[in-house]
Formats: C-alpha cells, sequence, structure tokens
C-alpha cells in the first residue's frame, strides 16, 4: 500500500475503511503494476456499490497473491449519469463477467472491454437495477421489515397492494414486436460468427455455422445456453450465455435486514447451502468483529466439510451423466449425499436450505444422535463409498478415453481467468482458501492442498476424489477435537446491530472461492451485498476448455467446472 | 492393463449393488413385514442402507426429525386454552419474506395495546419455511410444523392461513418436539406474566 502511495503519489487516496481510491486515467498503469511487479496475479472480486448520497459509483477491486494473504482492495469510483471506469479485462482476464455484470446491475461502462452486453438480465432491458433509485415490481418499501406487517397487518396479497405496473417499464416506450431486433443478442453471435475461409476443410466449401445449446438443460446443471461456432462437430468458438434463473438476490439482500440474508444464502448455490451460509457468518462477523465459540467453530467446519464430500460425490455423479452414463454412478453418489442430508435436517431442521448459521455462533448445538451418526460416516461408510465410487469410475476405460486430455485449461489461463477451487487447483495452482487465508479453525487442522498437473477432465474428478479423503482427514480431526461448551457468542439477537463498515469474507466452497462483500452503513439492513458467485467466475473459463473439442467435449467441460445455476445468476 | 478392466470392475460394483437390494428385501421379509415404516430408521440408516434406497413413497415415510421445519404454527395452552401469543410482533419483523401479517389487540376501555393478537395471519405461499420466527419467539408461541403435503387447490383458501387455522394445542406440539417441553416452562410463564400485566 506504501509502496503504491510512494509511486503514484497523487493518484491514490486512501478510502473509507479499507483500500484505496486510483485515480481513473491511472487505473490501469495501477493495476498493471499490482499485477506484473508485485504479485497480485489473482483477481477475486470485481463489483460496483452505489453511493447514491455521495452522487459517485464506485467499482471495487479484491486482488490476492497466490503466495497467500490477504487482499489489496482498490477502488475506482466515477459519476453516477455518465460511469466510466477503464477495464481492467486486458490484465485479468477474469474481470470479463465480473465487468459485465457491474455494467448490467449499475451501469457503469467498461472502457476497452471487448464484449460489453448485459449478461443477467435480458436483453431490450431498462434500467439497472441495483441502483439504489431502481425499483423492483411489487415494491413495497425501500428497507425490511415492512411497516405494514404490525401492528395493523392486515393481510393484502401482494398483487393488490403494490401493482405490478407501477415500477416496472416492460415493455419499454415505443416498443414494437414486429420491428423489435434483439441487438444483445446480433452482438452475441456478431462474437462468433463466421471468420471467412475458417470453415473450408482441404478445399471442400464447408461453413462454419452458429447454434444454441440450451436454454433448457444443456446438461444437467440447470437453463444454461451455450452459443457455440461449429466447424462440423468441432466447437470453434463459445459464448455462454446466462441469466435465466437471475431473481436479483442482491436488490433484495439489500432490502433484508443482516439475519434475514441468511436463508437467502442457502438458495445461492443450492447443493451446499451450508458453505454459503459460511462466507456469509464469515463476512458480517468480520464486520461486528466477533467470533463464535470454539464449540461453534468446530460445528461449523464439520458441517462445511460434509458439504464438500457431498457435493464432489455428487458431481461424480453428475459428470459421468453428462459422459452417458445415465444415472447409475449418480444415484450411489445420492445415496451418501441423501445420508448427509439427513443429518443436517437433524442439526439444522432441513436438508437443503438449513439456514443454521448465525453471526457469532450456530442455531443451535448438535445432538449426541448426530455424532453418533457423523462418526460412523466418517469412520466407516464414507471411506469405503468414496474407494467404490472410484473403483466404479476411475479406471473405467470409457470415462478415461472421454476425460483425458479433453477440455484442458492451461495453468496461466485458469489464474488469469479468476478460475477457482478444483477448477484451478486441476491446472496445477496449490490454492485454496483454507490454506491461503485460512479462516475459522483450519489453521491448526491438518490436511494436503490437492493438486493436479493436467488441467484436464480427468483431472477434475481425480482430484475432486483426492479432496474427499482430505476433508474425511477433517472430519476425524474435529471428532476427536470437539470441545463442549457455547455455540453462541453473546445474544443472538433479531436485528443484528452492525458498525458501519466494509468487509470481505471468503471461503473455500466445494466448488471454489466464495466471497462475500458486505458493506454495512450501520443501519439494521446492509447497504451493499455482494456475492463472488463460484460458478458464475468459473464459467469464463469454459471458452478456453471447449475451444477446438468436439460438442460432446463442451458439454463435459461445462459439468467438469460444476456449476449450480441457482447460484451462477444469483 | 488389459483394455476393458476398469469397464469390468465398475460392473462388479454395480452388480453387488444390484444382488445387495434383493438380499436385504429378503432380510427385511423374514424379519418383519418390509412396508412397515418403523423398520426405516434402520433400513435407511447409515449402518444398512445397501442396495435399493429409495421409499415407496406415500406407501412408506421416513421419519422426520425433531427439528424439521416446515411452515410455522401458533400454541395455545390446551387445558386453560389461553394462547401464548403476546402480539409482540417479533416474528413479524424477523421474517425475510415477510409473511407474518398481525395485527395487534386493544382494550377496549383504556385504547391500550393488549398482548394478543386480534389477526395473525401467515401465507403460506410466501414462507420458506426458514424457522427464524419460531428461534426469535421469546414466549415459545410459534413453532414449526412439520406437516409436509401442503399441496391445495386454491391458493387463498387454503394457503393464507389465518389464526384459527393456525392455531394448534401444546399437546401437538409437545409430540412433534418431545424435548422442548422442559426448555419452555420460563419462557411460558413469562409470556402469561405479560399477558396479566
Amino acid at each position: 500500500m506504501a509502496a503504491l502511495k510512494e509511486r503514484f503519489g497523487e493518484a491514490i487516496q486512501p478510502a473509507e475503511y479499507e483500500g484505496v481510491v486510483v485515480a481513473n486515467d491511472r487505473l490501469l498503469e495501477v493495476a498493471r503494476a499490482l499485477h506484473d511487479e508485485m504479485g497480485y496475479e489473482y483477481l477475486s472480486s470485481v463489483t460496483g456499490v452505489d453511493y447514491f448520497d455521495k452522487g459517485y459509483l464506485e467499482v471495487v477491486y479484491h486482488a490476492y497473491k497466490l503466495s497467500g494473504g490477504g487482499p489489496l482492495v482498490f477502488k475506482a469510483r466515477t459519476p453516477r449519469d455518465v460511469a466510466e471506469v477503464p477495464s481492467v479485462v486486458g490484465i485479468w482476464n477474469g474481470a470479463d463477467f465480473q465487468e459485465r455484470e457491474a455494467y448490467d446491475l449499475y451501469g457503469i461502462r467498461f472502457a476497452g472491454h471487448p464484449d460489453l452486453r448485459r449478461i443477467l438480465m435480458w436483453e431490450g432491458y431498462e434500467g439497472y437495477p441495483l441502483r439504489k433509485d431502481w425499483k423492483e415490481a411489487y415494491y413495497e418499501q425501500d428497507k425490511k421489515p415492512f411497516d405494514s406487517r404490525w401492528p395493523g397487518g392486515q393481510h393484502v396479497p401482494a398483487e393488490e397492494r403494490v401493482k405490478y405496473h407501477d415500477n416496472v417499464v416492460f415493455p419499454s416506450e415505443g416498443f414494437n414486436v414486429e420491428t423489435f431486433t434483439p441487438e444483445a443478442e446480433q452482438l452475441l453471435y456478431a462474437g462468433i460468427t463466421h471468420i471467412p475461409g475458417s470453415g473450408n476443410v482441404e478445399g471442400i466449401g464447408t461453413d462454419a455455422i452458429v447454434i444454441n445449446i440450451g436454454p433448457q438443460h444443456p446438461s444437467t446443471h440447470g437453463v444454461f445456453r451455450l452459443a457455440v461456432r461449429l466447424n462440423g462437430e468441432q466447437v470453434e468458438d463459445l459464448k455462454p450465455v446466462m441469466g435465466y434463473l437471475h431473481r436479483n438476490h442482491e436488490k433484495i439482500g439489500e432490502r433484508n435486514t443482516f439475519i434475514q440474508n441468511m436463508p437467502y444464502t442457502d438458495r445461492l448455490d443450492y447443493i451446499c447451502s451450508m458453505s454459503n451460509n459460511f462466507g456469509y457468518a464469515l463476512a458480517v462477523e468480520k464486520l461486528m468483529g466477533i467470533k463464535p465459540p470454539e464449540r461453534a467453530e468446530y460445528i461449523r467446519v464439520i458441517m462445511a466439510e460434509l458439504t464438500r464430500v457431498m457435493n464432489h460425490l455428487a458431481f461424480c455423479g453428475f459428470l459421468t451423466n453428462e459422459m452417458g452414463a445415465f444415472f447409475t454412478p449418480f444415484i450411489y453418489a445420492f445415496e451418501e449425499r441423501e445420508l448427509i442430508l439427513d443429518m443436517f435436517e437433524m442439526a439444522s431442521g432441513s436438508r437443503m436450505m438449513c439456514n443454521y448459521f448465525r453471526f457469532g455462533g450456530v442455531v443451535r448445538d448438535v445432538s449426541d444422535e448426530f455424532m453418533t451418526r457423523l462418526k460412523h460416516m466418517v469412520y466407516e461408510r464414507l471411506p469405503k463409498k468414496t474407494d467404490e465410487m472410484e473403483e466404479l469410475i476411475t479406471s473405467n476405460e470409457i470415462v478415461r478415453s472421454r476425460s483425458i486430455g479433453v477440455a484442458v485449461l492451461p495453468r496461466e489461463k485458469a489464474i488469469s481467468l479468476s478460475a477457482s477451487g478444483p477448477l484451478l487447483r486441476a491446472s496445477g495452482v496449490p490454492y485454496d482458501v483454507r490454506k491461503a487465508e485460512p479462516y475459522s479453525i483450519y489453521d491448526r487442522l491438518e490436511f494436503d492442498i490437492v493438486t493436479r498437473p493436467n488441467g484436464d477432465v480427468y483431472d477434475r474428478y481425480l482430484l475432486r476424489i483426492g479432496e474427499i479423503r482430505q476433508s474425511l482427514r477433517i472430519l476425524r480431526q474435529c471428532i476427536e477435537q470437539m470441545p463442549a461448551g457455547e455455540i453462541q457468542t453473546g445474544k443472538k439477537q433479531y436485528q443484528t446491530r452492525v458498525p458501519a463498515g466494509q468487509a470481505y469474507g471468503r471461503v473455500e466452497a466445494p466448488k471454489g472461492e466464495l466471497g462475500f462483500y458486505v458493506v454495512s452503513d450501520g443501519s439494521p439492513n446492509p447497504y451493499r451485498y455482494h456475492v463472488r458467485a463460484t460458478g458464475f467466475i468459473n464459467l469464463q473459463s469454459l471458452e478456453t476448455m471447449a475451444r477446438g473439442g468436439k460438442i460432446a467435449d463442451a458439454i463435459i467441460g461445462l459439468g467438469s467446472i460444476d456449476t449450480t445455476m441457482g447460484e451462477v445468476d444469483r | 492393463m488389459s483394455y476393458g478392466l476398469g469397464i469390468a470392475r465398475g460392473m462388479w460394483v454395480t452388480l453387488q449393488h444390484f444382488v445387495d437390494t434383493y438380499v436385504q428385501d429378503a432380510q427385511y421379509l423374514f424379519k418383519s413385514k418390509k412396508y412397515r415404516s418403523s423398520r426405516l430408521p434402520e433400513r435407511q440408516g447409515p449402518k444398512n442402507a445397501r442396495g435399493l434406497f429409495t421409499v415407496e413413497y406415500p406407501y412408506e415415510k421416513l421419519q422426520m426429525s425433531e427439528n424439521f421445519r416446515m411452515i410455522p404454527f401458533l400454541v395455545y395452552n390446551s387445558a386453560t386454552g389461553q394462547e401464548r401469543c403476546t402480539s409482540c410482533g417479533i416474528c413479524a419483523k424477523v421474517c425475510p419474506p415477510q409473511c407474518i401479517w398481525i395485527v395487534r389487540g386493544t382494550d377496549p376501555q383504556t385504547k391500550r395495546p393488549k398482548p394478543e393478537p386480534v389477526e395473525f395471519v401467515i401465507d403460506a405461499t410466501i414462507c420458506m419455511s426458514c424457522g427464524s420466527c419460531a428461534e426469535f419467539c421469546p414466549f415459545d408461541a410459534i413453532k414449526m410444523d412439520q406437516n409436509y403435503e401442503r399441496a391445495a387447490y386454491d391458493r387463498w383458501d387454503e394457503l393464507v392461513l389465518p389464526k384459527d387455522k393456525l392455531m394448534k394445542p401444546d399437546t401437538y406440539h409437545y409430540e412433534l418436539h418431545p424435548s422442548a417441553k422442559e426448555a419452555e416452562a420460563a419462557n411460558i410463564a413469562k409470556s402469561e406474566r405479560a399477558k396479566n400485566r
């Protein structure tokens, strides 16, 4: 920080709470210095914040060193009416989708971005949903709890209380379905269409064609669309199109109070809701400056690691599904998942929508029955079933020929595309948030970072099997060391007081790095609530993986990223 | 390694699962009637679950754990008929999707607020069953139900739950949550004090 200040002088100003504000005209210069010289190779998060009262929009960047350690936070500011910030895509390719998202939801133009289109909202949409002056359909009030609920709470359905058309401009004025041309759609295709001569095979006049795979379930991962340019069966170019499940999670999060957000995080990556809870709880605890008691930390880690085991097992099922081993390994994986979900139900009350973490603790203590079951699972059943899964898949010749050397993501590309989690580690980068910036009690647990050298689909699969074994190792330590005692710091309150500030809490979720950027202005509701969705950012790698391969390999590539659309589209 | 061995090994695993299914079926057939729900925790538990794993719903149903939560209800004392709710509004304030509506009662003589709800509506079409209301209620007056078969033909009549549909006796509550009985005594007393003040 001091080095930056010394080098760039006036262009670097201290920001409120954390990080520095960089002057727009020197942003690229600073970014390049950070990336090339100071070792901040990994750009984790890029997001916008609307400081409505102060009259500017802010873009917040979190960059990390791959050797570990905390983030370097730098920000750029731009007026609200002509919002423009230089794009850092040229330096960190991984900023691509995140800048598009900020453009989509905040209307910040990123000068120099190669493909600046809306990403989550549909084409022809007007307005920028995350700006503070934007109101959604059925808008009732800026902040929850709504006044109409108590003490004079007469039930009126939302449809009658607030009319749909009150603050929704759709179709926008002058819209005519006959003459409407989806501009963004054309831009999308323009991005991948024909380069003259590209389709010619040895003098035969073939032509590359553009087709859409999806949006109805192109794989086992939900509603998602791939626009691909094909030469025969070969993928020449590919663009992912998403947003079909978009529900403006972050805006909902800003209307909610802090504690109300917890059950909403379950619905991001609905396969691993415990990890989502973990990330959000960490971010808010950072702001509040509290830590959960020992026992709660252990319970949290147990839940997070069980989630990882379950997710990775399910991944093996999904992946083989994509390869055509229709549902047999999938169901075997889901048996174990089912048993783990039963344990989640015992502890939290719900199998998938756990809502189990609280700021400074967890909802309730785990019972003895839970522990007995956990011990049986961790010591006996899960190791055996992991072996069985390996027996079933690892040496299978069809799996091997379908996945070895397929959808390769080279090391450098993985880093610059901000890939995270298993995707990054399978490309030979030993980066794991649990080791790089230990949170909770991971610094005192023994485990290894699993890495694989080749970065293909097979390695991603093997890596996950390896991670299951490491997770079981962590779980065994947790069971042995688990202390008795409290599970909540302070009194649990229905309205949490969070001091003003900004915090970025990140965890190693099963699918990769999951971050929550929370800005508080001291009121009961977060001022800004941003999710660095793992799958969303990991999907950037798909283009690199799929190019040059066959269509079927693109689908396996998508499967090997392991996305959940609930999280990608938010 | 000769080609095809990997596939064969995988097939061996599948075959084991296949055989296990019938072995297990035969075991339960001889031990007791297979479709008895009381045997399910054993059959589906981590110790014994082998082979086919599915449950033949709705003929057999898995037991829910005590903490399982699905749409809240209000508790009243089955002996005296007194409801525990004091209409303090904490559940309505903490509810993430804001699906609880409470009209607080007023004393007709003093015009001061009375600690009982006149109306209490939960819109089950909005409720996300997160359990926050039950968790933060200081009087243990609102609890999570476990009836997950809530499919209905009519949205407004059957899924917008007014007070009379929400009120359930405490005997029902203790049946669902047997361990709650002792823990709640203090909070119930608190609720009664608030009402008698």
